[in-house]
């Protein structure tokens, strides 16, 4: 501790803090390695029926989707490099527009999960408990998985809330924002996530 | 504020710049990945798909989320993670690619 140090800053560890945010990644990462883990099996064992069951999804929408999540992960990017440089109002501007870019995609969900209730592809309905047991596995991944993702999409839509009051309170500023980067670290993983889940449920016929 | 450069968080700022750059990347090996699905190339069709995913997340987290900026720490943690994803797999498939 030299005297030259902030005293604000006497028991500030930003490394530390963005570790500790990696080490729950890795948590994240064994939550849904698990679920990675069954689809390789059951796609294995029933190649055949996961092809079939996916010609039901929509390539168009997760593309859109897929998209929208790039494009979200950028403006969170934007929004620390617009913090390090100084610019609270930029980096505002860029945490809003994930936000808006993150409700895109929960839309599109909602859209895309309404079709398929109209067609009775839901877990446990008549239609597709009549199907052979491949697709109706792949309709359960594809919902739990997906499910997961979403119910992620919208805890980080509520953690970035949460950074641009801090933003805007002066808590979040050009010397002090480890709690932005971590919400970053957070919102790159959920995109990660989609990047390898969009060809394995969309792509595969 | 007179040493308000020198920040606790020992990351040199990136610019505007290589974000979009790095956008632009992800975005052209979607509609890579998009195009393969597209066309008929059996197993490999999979593959494929998994190698531009990892090229992407790869990508994402030197980037984006700053690894390569981290102190070596950080990146053998990384990859000690994807080790045992890995090896799970491995181990996975060692036992169903005989039935």
């Amino acid at each position: 501790m030299s005297a030259q140090d902030h005293v604000i800053h006497a028991h500030r560890d930003d490394v530390g803090a963005r570790m500790g945010m990696w080490l729950f990644l890795f948590t994240e990462l064994l939550l849904f390695g698990g679920l990675f883990f069954i689809y390789s099996v059951y796609r294995f064992i029933n190649q055949e029926q996961f092809h079939l069951a996916a010609k039901e999804l929509n390539p168009i929408i997760g593309t859109f989707n897929t998209i929208i999540l790039l494009t979200s992960s950028l403006t969170m990017a934007l929004a620390i490099a617009a913090i390090q440089k100084k610019n609270k109002g930029l980096s505002i501007f860029f945490q809003l527009i994930t936000i808006l870019l993150a409700f895109g995609f929960l839309i599109n969900k909602f859209f895309e999960w309404r079709v398929k209730l109209h067609h009775d592809l839901f877990p446990g309905s008549e239609v597709l408990l009549n199907k052979p047991k491949g697709e109706i596995l792949f309709y359960g991944l594809y919902y739990v998985m997906t499910g997961l993702h979403g119910l992620h999409v919208i805890i980080g839509i509520v953690l970035i809330a949460f950074m641009t009051r801090l933003t805007i309170k002066n808590i979040i500023n050009q010397d002090s924002y480890v709690k932005l980067e971590a919400a970053g670290l957070y919102w790159h993983l959920v995109d990660i996530i989609w990047i390898f889940l969009f060809p394995l449920f969309y792509l595969i016929t | 504020m007179s040493n308000s450069d020198i920040h606790n968080s020992g990351h040199q700022p990136h610019g505007y710049g290589i974000y979009f750059l790095v956008w632009l990347a992800l975005l052209a090996l979607t509609a890579l990945t998009v195009t393969v699905a597209g066309l008929d190339f059996g197993a490999l069709t999979v593959t494929t798909a998994l190698f531009v995913a990892s090229i992407k997340s790869y990508l994402v987290l030197k980037i984006f989320m700053h690894l390569g900026a981290e102190q070596k720490a950080f990146k053998i943690f990384v990859i000690v993670a994807l080790f045992f994803i890995v090896i799970s797999f491995v181990l996975l498939f060692s036992d169903y690619s005989f039935i």
